[in-house]
This record gives structure tokens, sequence and C-alpha cells, in this order.
């Protein structure tokens, strides 16, 4: 597989959130705005590209009853540290996505990628695959959270061009599923 | 790779020892920014809740069975007032606020530290200007601190009446904490958890 088609693979093909469903619980409860979506992504995408790393180089020396107890203390590690580094210099980031960011450990997708590819390929090809999926985890929350912030309260990352409320129920719960559910009609129709 | 006894415990132990030293070096290198980072935020809120002051020191109160953390704030003529981090249950969980009052007795201003309000309705308390700016010189001896249905004189915010009550609650609390702060000091009391409710508030 050629690089660029591991990382649009992860985009497109084999888009975490609108194609694979997987990491429903931080899409929708962290997309409320644009700049939370856009984070919540990149968090999971640093974490998924040091944890593809990690789990490449010690996967063949892995004993195949403790691997899974192995990547999760890997992936935890690696959260953690993101943790460390948010709270010391993004604190606003850090609460705002409260504790969907110690959830990470515990994101489908991560271990997921760790099973299906970084324990089976080597550590540049499952770098590109950790980047891959998740810019696609990232472009799909932001898109998620741009529309609901747009449609719920008027603004675009921050920037309120609508004056007034805006339709509340999309920065809550229903207008979650319901932003979701037609951004992925749309994704499945397009791709097409 | 084949799983046995040795090589399962062996590479288990190695992965947590080696994560292990991984986050006590960052924890290290990162402990002195995380709490810079709570102290500017912190900060920030009395700076803004209290009139121009030189120096804070922090400190708890008891009132009732329930422990709040204030921090006085002191300037060239002494105590210019008090920054009381005040906690209630709002409607969609704790409301935390940092209430200034000053030391007779009047809420110079207070903000809001973290909530989980309904986005459009609860949570323009932290963005209402009318809402937030009646706080601003509200003096609890000629007002009472309640929502106007509660017979109060705290204008609510429309349609979140639960809200502006817990808001008010925690302004409540905060000048309790402060007056029963004072009763201490002009009773020279030394008992930590004396409170005086209904202490007027003259030197």
């Amino acid at each position: 597989m050629s690089k660029f088609r591991l990382i649009a693979d992860g985009l497109v093909k084999n888009n975490p959130t609108f194609v694979l469903l997987l990491g429903m619980c931080p899409t929708l409860a962290t997309t409320t705005s644009a700049v939370n979506g856009l984070s919540m992504g990149l968090a999971t995408l640093f974490v998924l590209v040091l944890s593809n790393i990690a789990i490449s180089l010690i996967a063949p020396v892995t004993p195949d009853k403790v691997h899974i107890p192995v990547y999760i203390v890997v992936i935890a590690t690696f959260v953690t540290l993101l943790q460390f580094i948010m709270q010391a210099y993004t604190p606003a980031i850090y609460e705002a996505l409260g504790l969907f960011i110690p959830l990470i450990v515990v994101n489908c997708i991560v271990l997921g990628r760790a099973e299906a590819f970084a324990s089976k390929n080597g550590v540049g090809a499952s770098a590109l695959d950790g980047i891959g999926i998740g810019l696609g985890f990232t472009a799909a929350l932001t898109v998620l959270g741009l529309v609901r912030e747009i449609l719920g309260s008027g603004s675009a990352f921050g920037f309120k061009f609508i004056p007034g409320d805006g339709m509340l129920a999309f920065v809550m719960a229903p207008g979650a599923f319901l932003a979701l559910g037609y951004l992925m009609v749309l994704f499945n129709k397009l791709k097409k | 790779m084949k799983s046995n006894l040795l090589n399962m415990v062996l590479v288990l132990s190695l992965t947590c020892l080696v994560c292990s030293g991984i986050l006590a070096g960052a924890y290290v290198l990162t402990k002195d920014p995380i709490s810079a980072a709570a102290e500017r935020k912190s900060n920030e809120a009395i700076a803004k809740v209290l009139p121009e002051f030189s120096s804070t020191s922090e400190d708890d109160a008891m009132l009732g069975e329930v422990k709040y953390h204030y921090f006085k704030a002191e300037g060239p003529a002494g105590v210019v007032g008090y920054a009381v981090r005040s906690t209630v249950s709002g409607f969609g969980g704790p409301l935390t606020l940092m209430v200034g009052i000053t030391p007779d007795g009047i809420v110079y201003n207070s903000c809001v530290l973290s909530h989980s309000e309904t986005p459009g309705l609860g949570a323009k308390c932290e963005t209402d200007e009318a809402f937030m700016a009646q706080w601003k010189g509200f003096d609890p001896s000629v007002k009472t601190l309640s929502v106007r249905k509660d017979g109060g004189d705290v204008d609510a915010i429309t349609a979140s009446t639960i809200t502006s009550r817990a808001y008010a609650l925690a302004v409540s609390n905060a000048v309790d904490v402060v007056r029963s702060l004072r009763g201490e000091r002009i009773d020279g009391s030394t008992g930590a958890s004396v409170i005086i409710k209904e202490e007027p508030l003259d030197e």
C-alpha cells in the first residue's frame, strides 16, 4: 500500500466516525462546538499515532495471552501524558473536554487500530495509519461540531454571525444524534 | 509470539515499569506548569470580583457542615475584601462561583468558575449582562438574596428560575461565610467554626 493510500483510507474509506461508527461516545458528547470537536479529534490523533508506533514495535515480542493488557497499559500511558500536557498548557480546552480525555484509553478506535493494524505492520505504516485514522476522526468531529455550532449557537469557531440563540436543541444531546445521522447519510451518498 | 508464564510475567512487568517511569518523568516536568495554570485561573477570578488589591492569603472556613475556600485580599489600607469560592447544585450539576465581598458585607462582583447548566437557558448565568450586573454592589442588608418569585430582590434569568435560584443561594452562602469570618474577628473568638449568622455588620 502506498503512503498516500494509508492516509486517504483513514479519511474516507475507513473513516472511523461516518463509516466504521467507532468512538461514538466522545463523538456525540464533545462536538458542541467546532473548536471542541477539533480539540477532541487532535487529542485522539496524538494518542493514536504514538500508540500505533509503540505497539508496532513491541508486538513481535508480546506473548499472545497478555497482548491486550500490554496494549492498554501503553495506550493509558500516552493518554495520561496527554492529560498532563493539556492541563499544563491548554487548561481551558482540558476543562471543556473534561472526562472525555481520560476516556480515550477505552476509545475503541485506538485499541481497534492497535489490534487490527499496528500489531501486524511495521512502524512506518502504523504511524501513517494512525495519522490517517486520526485525521479522519478529527475531520468528522470538526464538521459535526461546526454544523451543531452553526445551527445551535449561530456561530462558527466561536465567531458569532447570527445574533440570538439559534436552534438550541443542536447544542444538546438530541441534536448530536440528528446532526450525526444526517451527516452520515450525506457522507455515504457522496462516497459512492 | 507463544505465551508461557515466564515471558508473560516478564513482558507485562517490563511494560509497566517503562510506562510508570515515563509517567513519573512527565509528572515532574508538568507539575509546576499545571499548578501555575490553576493559580493563574483563580487569580484572574479574584481580580475580577474584588477591587484592586496588593496581596492575597487563602484559607478555609466552615459554614455549618460545608467547607468554603476563601481568599482574603489586602491593600495598603487594610482588607479590601474576601473572594469566596461557593458551590451549590444547579439545574444540571454543581455550580461554582467566585463571589467577592467587601468588608462591609456588600457583594462587589461575582463570576462563574464552572457550571453544567443547559446551553442557552441556565448557561446564560455566565453571559447575561443584566443578570450579571445586578450582583455588583448588591447589599444583602437592604435587599434579599433570593429570586423575585421567592419574595427576594434578584431578577431571575427568563426560563431559568432554578439556575438563578442556585446562583442566589451560592452568593448568599458566600455572604454568610464572610459574616461568620467578621463575626469571629469582632468577638475575638478562637472557635474555628463559630457562625454568627445574624451578627450585625457594623464594626
